[in-house]
C-alpha cells in the first residue's frame, strides 16, 4: 500500500463524516444547546463561585463564564467522542463498522483515521460554541483561537478511543444511558471544568485526588492554557500521553487477531 | 482466485458454531452454500473476512494465509453482507465513493470506476439520490456495485436476498451469475432457499456447523441417491 492509499482513505473517511454531520445538521444544533445553557443560565447563577482569586493562565479576575467556557468546549467534545465511538461499536449491526474494517489498509490506521474524523466535526462545534460565548463576554486573546486547535484535536482523540475502548470491553454499558451515569457525568464533574480544583481541595482532598488523575481535567486545563495563550506542559503532557496509551488499547481491541466484530451468538 | 478453508473451527463460548469444516473453491465458478438459519454460515464468512478471528484451522486466499497477508488478501475480496451496510441519507455514489476511498482509490478513480459499475447494474440514474430513495432490490444492487469497486477476484454474498420478493431475487441471482461468466470472479454465495441454487453448480452444504456435502448439486445427489437438490438438502438437513 503506497502513501497515496492511506491519503484517499484519510479523505474519504473525513469526507463521510462531514456528509454525514450535514444530514444530521439539527442534531448538531441541539448538541449546542447544552453547552449554552451551561453557559447563559447555569453560570448566570454561579456567578460568585471564584470569588476574588486570580487563577492561572488568566491575568485578572474574570467571570465565571470565562472560567468555564473552556471546560464547556471539552464538554462539547466529550458527549461527542463518546457517542461517535459507541455508536461506532454498537452499529456493528448496521454495518457501517464492517464497511470500515473490510478496507486492506491497518485497522490502527482506519480507526484513528476515524476519531478523527469524529474529532474534526466535534472540533468545528466548539469554534461555533466559542463564535457564540462571546455573546456573553467570554473573549480570548484572537490568537487563542489558533493556538487552542491542536489541544482540542487532542481531546477528541483521547475521549474517542476512550468511548471505544469503553464500548468494546464493558457490554453492561450497552447504552448512551448508562455512559451518561458511569462515564461522562463522573468525568465532566470530577474535573476542573466547573470549579478549579483548589475550590475540590478546600471540600474533600480526596475529590481533589480524583480529579487530579482524571485525564479529562487536564485536558480542559490544556484547552484552558492554550486558549489564553499559556503553556501547560504538565496537561499537555498528560493529555498527549494518555491519548497515546488509550488509542494502543482500543485498536489493540480491533486486530484481526480478536475481534469479534460479529457480535455474540447472535449471528450465527 | 483460489480460496482454501482447512480445518475451520470456531466456537461463541462454549457452543461451537463450526466443526472443522474444510473445503476448495474453484476460480471463477459459482459456489452455492447452502445451508438452513443457524447453520454457521455468516460465522463462516465472518472468518472469511476477518471480521472474526480464526480460533482454529487457516483460510489460504490464493495460497496466502489470511493469518500472514491480511492486507494483500483483503484486496482480492468482495463482501455483502446480509445486513444493509449502506449510508441510507447519503447517495448511491456518495456510498461508492467512500467504499472505493477505503480501498485507497482516489476520487476520480472511484468516480469512474462507480459509474461503471452503476450503468452496469442499470443504477447510473439513481447515482445522486439518497439510498434511503431505493427500494430493496435496488439497494442490494448497489451493494454488489460496491463490493466490486475495487476489482476484487472473489465475492462474497452472505444471504443477499434477504427481504427481497421473488422477482428481485431471481434477478439478483441472474445477474451474478452474470458477473461470474463475465469478469471470470470466484462467487460463494450463501443461501437457505434452494430455488437460488442450479444443480449444475457447485454446492456446499452447512449443516449445523459441519459440512455435510461438496460438490456439485448432481453429483451430490447422485451420492446421495436423492432426486434432487431440494431433496438432498431435506435428507441431509431436515429443513427446506
Amino acid at each position: 500500500m503506497k502513501a497515496a492509499h492511506y491519503w484517499h482513505c484519510f479523505v474519504g473517511i473525513q469526507t463521510r463524516e462531514w456528509l454525514r454531520f450535514w444530514q444530521q445538521r439539527t442534531r448538531f444544533a441541539s448538541a449546542l444547546v447544552r453547552p449554552l445553557l451551561w453557559l447563559v443560565v447555569f453560570a448566570a447563577g454561579f456567578r460568585a463561585v471564584l470569588g476574588i482569586s486570580i487563577i492561572p493562565p488568566y491575568q485578572t479576575y474574570i467571570t465565571y463564564q470565562t472560567y468555564i467556557a473552556p471546560g464547556l468546549c471539552g464538554m462539547i467534545i466529550l458527549f461527542n467522542s463518546m457517542q461517535g465511538a459507541l455508536s461506532m461499536v454498537y452499529d456493528r449491526e448496521l454495518g457501517s463498522m464492517r464497511v470500515l474494517l473490510m478496507s486492506p489498509l491497518p485497522r490502527p490506521f482506519l480507526l484513528v483515521t476515524k476519531l478523527l474524523a469524529m474529532g474534526v466535526v466535534s472540533v468545528g462545534q466548539v469554534y461555533v460554541f466559542l463564535l457564540l460565548a462571546l455573546l456573553v463576554d467570554v473573549e480570548p486573546p484572537l490568537w487563542g483561537y489558533l493556538a487552542v486547535l491542536p489541544a482540542l484535536v487532542l481531546a477528541s482523540l483521547m475521549l474517542g478511543a476512550m468511548g471505544l475502548l469503553i464500548a468494546t470491553w464493558i457490554k453492561q454499558l450497552e447504552n448512551f444511558a448508562g455512559v451518561m451515569n458511569f462515564v461522562i457525568f463522573p468525568m465532566f464533574f470530577l474535573s476542573s471544568a466547573l470549579y478549579p480544583l483548589w475550590r475540590m481541595n478546600e471540600a474533600s482532598p480526596w475529590l481533589y485526588w480524583i480529579s487530579q488523575f482524571n485525564p479529562f481535567t487536564h485536558a480542559v486545563e490544556a484547552i484552558r492554557f492554550s486558549l489564553y495563550l499559556e503553556w501547560n506542559p504538565v496537561a499537555y503532557g498528560i493529555t498527549a500521553g494518555v491519548t497515546v496509551v488509550l488509542v494502543m488499547l482500543a485498536t489493540a481491541g480491533f486486530r484481526p487477531q480478536r475481534t469479534k466484530i460479529l457480535g455474540t451468538s447472535k449471528t450465527a | 482466485m483460489t480460496i482454501e478453508a482447512r480445518n475451520l473451527s470456531f466456537r461463541y463460548g462454549d457452543k461451537p458454531v463450526l466443526k472443522e469444516v474444510s473445503f476448495a473453491l474453484t476460480s471463477g465458478r459459482f459456489h452455492a452454500l447452502l445451508g438452513p438459519n443457524g447453520a454457521g454460515k455468516s460465522t463462516l464468512f465472518g472468518l472469511l473476512t476477518r471480521l472474526l478471528a480464526l480460533q482454529q484451522g487457516d483460510i489460504l486466499l490464493a495460497g496466502q494465509s489470511l493469518k500472514k497477508q491480511p492486507a494483500e488478501a483483503m484486496r482480492k475480496i468482495g463482501v455483502v453482507f446480509q445486513q444493509n451496510a449502506l449510508d441510507l441519507d447519503l447517495t448511491v455514489r456518495q456510498n461508492l465513493q467512500y467504499h472505493a476511498a477505503l480501498h485507497g482509490l482516489s476520487r476520480k478513480e472511484a468516480r469512474a470506476r462507480g459509474d461503471r459499475e452503476l450503468a452496469r447494474f442499470g443504477l447510473l440514474d439513481r447515482a445522486n439520490d439518497a439510498v434511503r430513495q431505493l427500494n430493496g432490490g435496488h439497494r442490494r444492487r448497489v451493494e454488489i456495485a460496491r463490493a466490486l469497486l475495487h476489482e476484487p477476484s472473489l465475492l462474497l454474498l452472505d444471504e443477499p436476498t434477504v427481504g427481497l420478493d421473488v422477482a428481485s431475487r431471481k434477478a439478483l441471482n441472474e445477474h451474478v451469475r452474470t458477473l461470474c461468466d463475465e469478469d471470470g470472479l470466484t462467487v460463494l454465495w450463501a443461501t437457505h432457499l434452494i430455488e437460488e441454487v442450479r444443480e449444475d453448480d457447485r454446492v456446499l452444504i452447512l449443516h449445523q456447523g459441519r459440512l455435510l456435502a461438496d460438490g456439485t448439486g448432481h453429483a451430490i445427489c447422485r451420492a446421495q441417491g436423492t432426486r434432487d437438490l431440494a431433496e438432498t438438502f431435506h435428507s441431509l438437513t431436515g429443513a427446506g
